[in-house]
This record gives C-alpha cells, structure tokens and sequence, in this order.
C-alpha cells in the first residue's frame, strides 16, 4: 500500500467532527446560550454523522480493522445503498449538515472539522473511492488443519521411484550393498 | 510494564493533578478575581486550571521524540543504572500519553471558555444583576480599564472570538490539533505515513498559535489600587464608586502571557534535533558488504565515520530512492568490536520490499542505494557481560539483537577482555518456523566450528525449539533421524519440536552450574517473561552458596 485511501483519513475526521458537534450542541443547550435552537440543532447533526460514520469502510487493500461493535451499524448504514456507498453522497452531505454549525459560537469548531472531512471525502471520491461492507469473516479465512493428520496417507513414504531401487543386473558395483553389521558365519 | 515506566507516569499524573488542583484553587478563590467571578462564576477557574496542565504538556510533548538529543543524555547517564535510561526509551509511548492529556484538557479549556464568552456576552446586555451591568459597563477610557472583554452590544461571541487574538489562534490551533490527532490514529499511521507526517507537521502552526494566544491578556484580574477598592465592601455600593473614598473605581488589567515560557525551551531542543537528524543523515554512510542470504533476507553491512555502538542497540534508516521521509527501525546484528555495522532486513512491507527489490537489481559490484542513517538508540544491554552463566532466551524476531550480543561475547572472550565475565551461554532460540532466520542458524554454526576449534565446544550450549511445527516436519524429521546435524537447518544439535520444558531446563543449568551467578535475559513476548522471571525464583537457593537465577527485565 502507501497509496493513500483518503476515505480512511476523512471517516477518522468525519468522526471526531461528529463528536465535537454533538459536545458543542450539549455545551449551547445545557448553558441556555442564546440561539440554543441551533446547539439543539448541533446535537442531533453531530448523532446522525457519528451513525453514520462509525462503521469503517472496507479497505481496496490491506486488512480492513473495525471498530468495537460496528457490525449493527454496518447493518444500518449497508441498507441504504447508493446513498452511503457514494462517496460524493457524503462530501455534499457533510457540507450541508456543517453549514449550521456555524452560526453558534459552541458547534463553530464541529462545524469546521465536518467541512475538512467533507473535502476529504470529496476527494475520495475523485478518485473513485468507494464504501464497503466489512462483512463478518468466514471459517475458511483461518488456516485450515494440516488435512494429512484427518485422511490416511495418500503417498508413499518419501524414497525414489521403484525403477531406481531395483538393483540392475548391468551393473553389479552399484548394486551391491555394504552390509551395516559385519557378517560371520555362524559358529555353533 | 516495567516499574521505572509506572513511575513515570505516576509522577507525570501527580504533576499535572497538582497543576489542575492549584490553578483552580488560584482562580476561584483569589479576590482578585473576585469581580470576574461575579460574571464567569467556576467556568473562569474551569478554563484556567486546563491551561495550567496544558503549558506543562506542550513543554512535555517536543522532550520525548527528541531521539538523539535522549542519546545523548542517556550516554551521560550510563552510570546512573538502567532504569533512567530505560525511561526514556518509552519515548513514543510517552508523547501520546501527553497527546491524549493535551487533547482532553483543550476540550475543557475551550467549552470552559465557550461558557465565558456567553456569560460575558449576557452580561454586556445586561441580563444579569446590576453588579455585573456595573462591571461590564467598565470602558477602556479615561481613568477606567475593562473587565468585560465584549466592549460592543451589537457583537455575537462567535463575531468576539474572531475578533480577537486569543479567539483566532484557539480556533486555528485547535483545529490543528483535532486534524493532527486524526491523522494520527493507528489505521491512518500504518497504511499512509506521508498523511500521518505531513499533517504532525501541524503541530509548529500549533506551537506558533499557542505562544500567541495569551497575548490579548482578556482574562482579568482586579489590579491594586491606592486607595484599595475592597470589593466584598464596595460590591454593594456601586453608585458610590469614584465617590467615596473606601470605592475608587476599580481597576483591571490581563495576566502577562506565560505560555511562552514553558515552552520555548523545548521548542528551541526540538529545533536542534531537527538540525542533528538532518546533519547525521548528510554524512556519508558507505556499503562494506551487501549479501542476499537466504528466504530473500537482506544483509547491509555500513560503515559511517565517528560510528559507535553497543550491544543490542538499533539504528534509524533512511532511503531516498524509496521514500524520502520514512525512517524505519532495525536492531543491528554486528558486534561493537566489528568495524562497521550490519543489519539484516527482511520482507515485512512496502519499504522493505522495495529495499530488496532494489538489492537484487543492482548489478555486480555496484554501490548500494543512498542511505541515511540515525542512531544508535536502545538501552545498551551491557548487563549481559556481568554473568558467570548467562541464560539467553530469543523468540521470534526477539532472536536479533542476540546476534549482536553473541558476537560480542564471542569477540570478547577470544581477547580475554576484563569486561566479560561471562563462562559459560546457554541459548534458547524459540520461533514458529525459522524462514527468514537462517542466517542466524548460520552464525551459530559459524561460532560453534570457532569454538571447538579451540577446544572450547563446551562455551555456548544452544537449543532451538519449533513451535510452529505440523506433520509434514515430523515426517521428514522420522525418515532422516539418524543423520549427525539436524536437517531443519543443519544445527548440530538437534532441534526441539514444540515449546521448552523450562522447568528441565533450569535444573540442567542449575545441575551444571551449581555454584553461580545465572543470568537470564529474554528478547521476547511478555507472557514468556512472566513464566522465565517465575522460574528464576523458583531454581534459586536459598543457600548463597548455590545457583542463584536473575531475570533480567531488559527490554531489548
């Protein structure tokens, strides 16, 4: 790898910006601060990014590692196709989300950090980045048992083809053999 | 985890408990913030107190990959024992520990702050009680100075904070920091170095963001005045102020910004470590000897002017042909005595590969590619040499630095240097396979033949042990048996199949050895190190007069 998946790199930061959206909108509605109706606002936007974002895509190459528990909501994200397998779905959908973001002092940060990974994301899409599924793993993935210790031996034991073991008659040096144990005559 | 690196971070914590606890302490309780408490309330301390601990991080967060600047205090350090230098080896470990410190108390900081700004914008409005009206009114005019940084009724706070310094430089280096801390995380660092470096490099708009942002002095305490204005007296007699004489009108100015303090010190380490990487990396490092060895392992063997090493330490390479940024970490597997170093390098990713795709193409004779390198580093194992009996135990990849070590023995014994104590090395070498080590088999071929050419065969017992061994091994091992070396990779004696019997093990040592000093040190996983240090308790007698074990926590 080192070719850049930049879609990885805009998740991270479509995440921590979902995060610092939802803070940001606790902080304005919690405090009273004027406008609170859009740190209302802020923290539903920063839920529905953090749903939406937590499930790591797959990755073109590499081990994709998910995060704890993103299987539901791969679920979730996974059934509504297109719109969150596009990548420039989430680009337009970023900007649009962050735009309000910025009228409050407490979700202007949130509202940034979701404009960056918009861009990201845009330029994901340029390079016609995609999100997968990371789907559960099948038992083959594990290295499988060595299947010689479950079946009978298939082979014979490793030793040269029969041709080369038999002793030749044209050749009576080669085919003569030195005993291992000295040879006497019996003597009694 | 070893002890010195928990106290460490005890004393770290500790530190920045203190820092918290006293900053908010100052700022809620002093009476000069007795006034602009009256409109923050607790969110004043609530701000103050982070920035405390945060001065105290961002002077932390340069010290620790400042790798050789470490060096060198490690070298001055030498006698001082292994567990300051040990510290300091957990460098990487360190930083994002201050990272994630420095993370946390910016979010209080800033939401601390955002609360602020909206009381401060309340009260300029006029939605409070009339103390706060009084306050807030306060001009920077005449023989008045402000206490309430909002001087307009038409601003909102998002307008303030982009109006003023402190507002402008918090945002820009907070971004900074929420897009460092991204690029940062595992998944982005592995896979897309040039992401993860090149925004880390964020961090000097950070550090120039954070110099500045105390400079507007918006956070303000009463001053001393003559004739003194006691505010718990005076706070009920506002139409009174610049009347009587017990109420002069109060005064008020910013606290002189001291970030820069804490952290111009390290900025101006980093700024020379920077300089010493990019001088070392100029100095010419040539190739002594390239060798393809088997299962595509790659031996380079450098030499660079004023070079010095020690056992078990490791170097930093650089290759521009392949990256110019990534530096990469090898131990190296040459002797100190050795006049030049080596490395060995196997296939473990994209650099890696490349390396050796560029070896293998280079034509008879040629000079290698271009090469930087930084270091050494690593805690030198010098204990090792200490031991009448040393038990060496390598797992794995741990089995690298022991090339090192066991040259160096070998080197050192064969010059009788004082230096060594060491009679007699018992090595166990644990791997799942040994594919990609057999050059190791080879050198330890290599020093038996040497030894037992001087009749000292009895120097170094070694054992290997597969534990990744299946049927198809065992077969093949059933039909040669009776060959004199073993055929996995032609080691004298023979190859063990599945883990060590330690408990056998530590007897043989004890029953050989029945009067030492054993040292055991373990390059290895730390579940191995758990049962070894177990063991070296168990085998020692109680009888100082008999074999006594210790287990060496050195990490190499």
């Amino acid at each position: 790898n080192g070719k850049i998946e930049w879609a990885m790199w805009a998740n991270e930061q479509a995440l921590a910006a979902g995060l610092i959206l939802l803070t940001g909108g606790i902080v304005g509605v919690a405090g009273q601060f004027r406008d609170r109706e859009f740190a209302a606002y802020s923290i539903a936007a920063g839920v529905f990014v953090c749903l939406l974002e937590y499930p790591r895509g797959k990755r073109n190459k590499g081990t994709s590692v998910e995060r704890t528990g993103q299987y539901c909501f791969t679920v979730c994200v996974k059934s509504f196709g297109p719109l969150t397998r596009n990548y420039y779905v989430r680009a337009f959908l970023h900007a649009a989300i962050c735009v309000p973001g910025g009228f409050i002092l407490a979700a202007v940060l949130g509202c940034v950090c979701l404009g960056i990974a918009s861009l990201i994301y845009l330029a994901a899409a340029i390079r016609g980045e995609q999100w997968e599924p990371i789907l559960p793993w099948k038992e083959s993935a594990r290295k499988p048992v060595g299947e010689s210790i479950k079946l009978p031996p298939q082979n014979p034991p490793p030793r040269p083809p029969a041709e080369m073991r038999r002793k030749r008659a044209e050749d009576l040096e080669a085919a003569a053999y030195v005993n291992p144990i000295a040879v006497t005559a019996n003597d009694d | 985890m070893t002890s010195s690196w928990l106290d460490l971070q005890v004393v770290w914590m500790a530190i920045n408990i203190f820092l918290f606890l006293w900053f908010y302490f100052f700022y809620d309780l002093g009476d000069q913030f007795f006034y602009t408490r009256h409109i923050l309330g607790s969110a004043l301390a609530w701000a103050r107190a982070p920035a405390a601990v945060l001065n105290f991080n961002c002077l932390l967060i340069l010290l620790p990959v400042c790798r050789n600047l470490l060096s060198l205090i490690r070298g001055s350090f030498m006698c001082c024992g292994r567990t300051m230098r040990k510290q300091l080896d957990k460098n990487i470990s360190f930083h994002k520990l201050v990272a994630y410190m420095i993370g946390l108390m910016t979010a209080v900081h800033t939401i601390a702050h955002f609360l602020n700004v909206e009381w401060y914008y309340n009260s300029r409005l006029g939605k409070y009680d009339d103390l706060s009206m009084a306050l807030s009114s306060l001009d920077d005019s005449g023989n008045t100075t402000f206490l309430n940084p909002i001087r307009s009724t038409t601003t909102t706070p998002t307008l303030l904070v982009f109006t003023s310094v402190a507002g402008i430089t918090g945002v820009i280096i907070t971004l900074s920091l929420i897009l460092i801390i991204t690029s940062s995380m595992e998944v982005i660092r592995r896979s897309y170095f040039e992401v993860f470096w090149f925004t880390h490099h964020l961090f000097i708009v950070f550090f120039a963001g954070l110099v500045i942002h105390g400079a507007g002095r918006i956070v303000r305490s009463q001053t001393t005045t003559n004739p003194l204005h006691n505010a718990t007296f005076c706070k009920d007699r506002i139409d009174d102020w610049g009347k009587i004489q017990e109420c002069p009108v109060p005064q008020f100015a910013g606290g002189f910004p001291q970030t820069w303090m804490w952290v111009i010190g390290p900025m101006i380490l980093y700024v020379c470590e920077r300089l010493l990487r990019f001088i070392r990396y100029m100095q010419t490092v040539k190739y002594r000897k390239i060798v393809i060895r088997p299962s595509k392992v790659l031996e380079l063997q450098l030499v660079k002017n004023g070079f010095k090493m020690d056992v078990g330490q490791y170097v930093f390479l650089n290759c521009p042909a392949i990256s110019q940024l990534e530096w990469h970490p090898f131990t190296m597997t040459s002797a100190p005595e050795e006049d030049f170093f080596s490395v060995h390098i196997r296939s473990v990713g994209d650099w890696t590969q490349k390396l050796i795709s560029i070896v293998e193409q280079l034509p008879e004779g040629a000079e290698g590619p271009k090469m930087g390198v930084d270091g050494p580093f690593g805690t030198a194992s010098e204990d090792v040499f200490d031991y009448e009996v040393a038990m060496l135990v390598g797992a794995g990849i741990g089995v690298t630095p022991f090339a090192s070590i066991l040259k160096s023995i070998w080197y050192k014994f064969k010059d009788s240097n004082p230096k060594l104590r060491t009679r007699k090395i018992y090595f166990y070498w644990l791997c799942r396979e040994t594919h990609a080590f057999e050059w190791f088999a080879d050198l330890l071929q290599l020093l038996e033949r040497e030894m037992e050419e001087r009749g000292m065969g009895s120097f170094l017992t070694y054992k290997l042990y597969l534990t990744g061994w299946d049927q198809s091994h065992a077969n093949h091992v059933m039909v040669h048996a009776d060959a004199d070396t073993d055929v996995v990779t032609g080691l004298k004696q023979k190859t063990n199949y599945g883990r060590p019997n330690w408990d056998k093990e530590f007897e043989q040592v004890r029953k050989e050895n029945p009067t030492s000093v054993v040292g055991t040190f373990l390059c290895g996983p730390a579940v191995l190190a758990t049962v070894l240090s177990k063991k070296c308790v168990k085998y020692t007698d109680v009888d100082p007069r008999k074999t006594k074990f210790y287990f060496n926590k050195e990490n190499f």
